[in-house]
C-alpha cells in the first residue's frame, strides 16, 4: 500500500499516457467514426470515473467499505433537476448548492457511520443509501418512481453550452482530471500517508496520537463531494433523475468498478470503469442476458484478484 | 371499525416479521459462524418462489411445490458452496460483496430466461382460500397459516439450536469455531449444512409468499436488504436477536405503511401524501436502525466474542 511512484520502465506510464490520450482524442474518433454515439458512450465512462475516483478515497485508500456513495451521485442529480423545474438553470449556482448539501449530509451521515466498523460500516452506509432511495421516490411532484426529465441543462456561463455533446465531454473530462490531479496529489501530502497508515495498522497509529474520525471523515467528506460533481454532470448527461442512480445496486457497480481497476490507485477507477462499461456495452450487443455473463465474471474477478487490473499491471514489474 | 383495522395491520406485520425471520435466520448464522456476508441469499428466496410455483402449476400440489422448492434450493446452496463461496471465507468482506452481487445479478438474468421477465402469479391451496372471523373481522386463512408456520419454525429453530448436539456444534462454533475444528468436528461439513438449511429456510419463505405477491425477477433484492437491516439490529450471529428484530421490522414497516399517508396527510395535499407516505415508511426502518447502529454498534443481542 505504498503509493505510486512514476517508473518508465514499467508499462504504468505508458499505458495511462495511452488511455490519457485516447480520451483527448474521442470526439475526434467520434466523428471520424461518424456516430455521436461514441461520445455520449465515452462521456458516460469518464462521468462514472469521476464519481469512483471518489469512492476510491475512503475505500481504496482509506479501507472503509462504504455501499452508500450512490447517494450522493443521486444528490448532485436531484439539485440540478430540482433546480432546472423551478428555473434555476445556473450551473455554478446548482454546484454550490449541490456541494453544500452534500457537505452536511455526508458529514452527518460520516460521523454517525464511522462510529461502527467492518461489516456495521457497510451496513449502516447502505442504510443512508436506502433512505436517500426511498426519499428521491416520494418525491412525488418531482417524477417520483418514475424519475425527473431535465427541462433544461445547466448553463456554466462563460463555458460554452453543454447542449453540445463536445463540450459537454471535455468539461467532463478536464473534471476527472482535476478530480485525479486532486487525490494523486493528496495521497501524497501527510494526509495521504495519514489515511492509508490507519488502514494499514490503526492501532500504531491511535498510539502514535493520530485522531482516527477526523481524518476519515474529512476523506469521506471529500470523496462526498466527488462523487455530487459526477451527479451534477450526469444529470446534465442523460438530461434526467432518476431515483436508481442512488439504488444499491448503484453503489455495488461504483465498488465493483474500484475492485476490478485497482484499489488504491489514481488510474485504478478510470481503467475499471472503462473495462466494466465496455464489457456491459459489449455483452448487451451480443444478448440481451448480457448478465447472467457479466454475473459470473464478477465472481471470477472477486475469487481471484487480489489488486485489480492495475494492480496487476505493478505486480509484473516485481520490486524495484 | 379502526380497531379491527389496527388489529388487521398487527397480524400483517407480524406476517411480514415470521417471513423476515425465516429469511435472517440462515443469513445471521452464516454471517455470524463463516463470517460471510451473502448479498445472493435474497436469490435463494426468489428460486424458491419459482421452483415451487413451477411445480405448483405443474402437479397442482401446494406441498409438493415447497418440497420441490426447498429441496432444490437447498442442493443448488450446497452445490455452490462446495465450488465456489467457502473459498471466500477467508477473504475480506470487499471480496464476499462483490462474489455475492455477481450471483444475484446471474440469477435475476437466470430467471429471466427461464420464466421470461412478466411476474408468474401463484395460487394458493383451496383448502386455505377462506378466512377467519376474529374480533369482528375476517382475516385471510392463508396470512394466519404463514404466521403460524412462522411459529413453529422459530420453535423448531431454537429447539434444534439450543436442544440438539449439532445445535451445540453450530454454538460453539461461533464462538470458538478453531476449539471446534481442533476437538475432530468436521467443521466445513458443519458450514455446507449450515449454509445449505439457512437457503433452504430463505427458499421456504418464498414458496410462502409466492401467492401473496408477484413472483418476479428481482424480488429478493428489496427483501435481502430488508433481512440484512433485521439481522444488523438483531446482532450479527443471534437467532434470537433476528427474531425480535424480524418481528420489530415487520410492525414498523407494516404500521409505517398503514398509517404514515394518514398522518403525511396532515401536513401534505392529499396526492402527495399518499406517495411520500409509503416511502417515508420505507425510510422509518432504516432510520430506526442508523438510531440502534449509532447508539449499540453491536445491535440488541450482540453475541459473544
Amino acid at each position: 500500500m505504498f503509493p505510486e511512484s512514476i517508473s518508465w520502465r514499467s508499462p504504468r506510464p505508458w499505458l495511462a499516457s495511452a488511455i490519457v490520450l485516447l480520451l483527448l482524442l474521442v470526439p475526434l474518433l467520434s466523428q471520424w467514426a461518424g456516430s455521436s454515439f461514441y461520445l455520449t458512450f465515452a462521456t458516460r465512462i469518464v462521468v462514472f470515473a469521476i464519481a469512483v475516483s471518489g469512492l476510491n478515497l475512503v475505500l481504496g485508500y482509506g479501507g472503509l467499505i462504504s455501499m452508500g456513495h450512490a447517494l450522493f451521485v443521486g444528490l448532485g442529480a436531484y439539485v440540478v433537476g430540482i433546480g432546472a423545474t423551478h428555473g434555476l438553470v445556473n450551473g455554478w449556482a446548482q454546484l454550490v448548492i449541490a456541494l453544500a448539501l452534500s457537505a452536511v449530509v455526508a458529514l452527518v451521515t460520516g460521523l454517525v457511520s464511522l462510529r461502527t466498523r467492518g461489516i456495521g460500516f457497510i451496513m449502516i452506509t447502505l442504510a443512508f443509501n436506502q433512505m436517500f432511495y426511498f426519499l428521491a421516490v416520494s418525491l412525488k411532484q418531482y417524477g417520483g418512481d418514475d424519475g425527473l426529465p431535465l427541462e433544461q441543462r445547466s448553463s456554466f456561463a462563460p463555458l460554452p453550452s453543454l447542449d453540445g455533446k463536445v463540450a459537454l465531454y471535455y468539461l467532463c473530462l478536464a473534471v476527472l482530471f482535476a478530480v485525479m490531479l486532486l487525490i494523486w496529489r493528496l495521497v501524497h501530502s501527510r494526509f495521504g500517508y495519514v489515511l492509508r497508515g490507519f488502514q494499514a495498522n490503526e492501532r500504531r497509529m491511535l498510539a502514535a496520537g493520530f485522531p482516527r474520525v477526523r481524518y476519515q471523515l474529512s476523506a469521506y467528506v471529500l470523496s462526498a463531494l466527488i462523487c455530487t460533481v459526477a451527479g451534477v454532470l450526469q444529470a446534465n448527461l442523460t438530461t434526467f433523475s432518476s431515483p436508481s442512480y442512488l439504488s444499491w445496486q448503484a453503489s455495488g457497480e461504483q465498488i465493483l468498478i474500484v475492485v476490478l481497476g485497482g484499489m488504491g490507485t489514481v488510474m485504478g477507477p478510470v481503467v475499471g470503469a472503462l473495462v466494466l462499461l465496455i464489457l456491459e456495452e459489449l455483452l448487451s450487443g451480443i444478448t440481451q442476458h448480457w448478465m447472467a455473463i457479466l454475473g459470473p465474471a464478477i465472481l471470477l474477478v472477486a475469487l481471484v484478484s487480489q489488486r485489480g487490473i492495475w494492480g496487476a499491471l505493478r505486480h509484473r514489474e516485481g520490486r524495484p | 371499525m379502526a380497531w379491527s383495522l389496527l388489529f388487521s395491520q398487527v397480524l400483517n406485520g407480524v406476517q411480514l416479521g415470521m417471513l423476515l425471520f425465516l429469511l435472517s435466520a440462515g443469513l445471521t448464522l452464516v454471517f455470524g459462524i463463516m463470517n460471510f456476508i451473502n448479498l445472493s441469499h435474497g436469490s435463494f428466496y426468489m428460486l424458491g418462489a419459482y421452483f415451487a410455483a413451477a411445480t405448483l402449476a405443474h402437479s397442482g400440489s401446494f406441498l409438493l411445490a415447497g418440497l420441490v422448492g426447498v429441496g432444490g434450493v437447498m442442493l443448488l446452496a450446497f452445490v455452490l458452496e462446495r465450488l465456489a463461496l467457502r473459498r471466500l471465507y477467508p477473504k475480506g468482506h470487499l471480496n464476499q460483496v462483490l462474489a455475492t452481487l455477481g450471483l444475484l445479478m446471474f440469477f435475476n438474468e437466470a430467471v429471466r430466461m427461464v420464466w421470461g421477465a412478466q411476474p408468474v402469479f401463484t395460487s394458493q391451496p383451496a383448502w386455505l382460500n377462506g378466512s377467519v372471523p376474529l374480533f369482528g373481522m375476517a382475516y385471510p386463512s392463508y396470512r394466519l397459516m404463514i404466521i403460524a408456520a412462522g411459529i413453529l419454525l422459530a420453535a423448531g429453530i431454537y429447539l434444534l439450536i439450543h436442544k440438539t448436539r449439532v445445535g451445540m456444534l453450530v454454538r460453539a462454533s461461533s464462538t470458538h469455531p478453531d476449539t471446534v475444528a481442533a476437538l475432530g468436528v468436521n467443521a466445513r461439513l458443519l458450514n455446507t449444512l449450515l449454509f445449505s438449511v439457512g437457503a433452504g429456510l430463505a427458499a421456504l419463505a418464498g414458496w410462502l409468499v409466492g401467492p401473496i405477491v408477484s413472483v418476479q425477477s428481482g424480488m429478493g433484492d428489496d427483501v435481502l436488504i430488508l433481512a440484512l437491516v433485521v439481522i444488523v439490529i438483531g446482532g450479527i450471529g443471534s437467532i434470537r436477536g433476528a427474531f425480535y428484530a424480524a418481528l420489530l421490522v415487520g410492525l414498523v414497516d407494516t404500521m409505517g405503511r398503514a398509517y404514515m399517508p394518514q398522518i403525511t396527510r396532515q401536513f401534505f395535499e392529499r396526492s402527495v401524501a399518499d406517495a411520500a407516505g409509503p416511502a417515508l415508511a420505507s425510510m422509518l426502518i432504516y432510520l430506526f436502525m442508523a438510531a440502534i447502529l449509532a447508539v449499540r454498534p453491536g445491535g440488541l443481542f450482540p453475541t459473544k466474542r
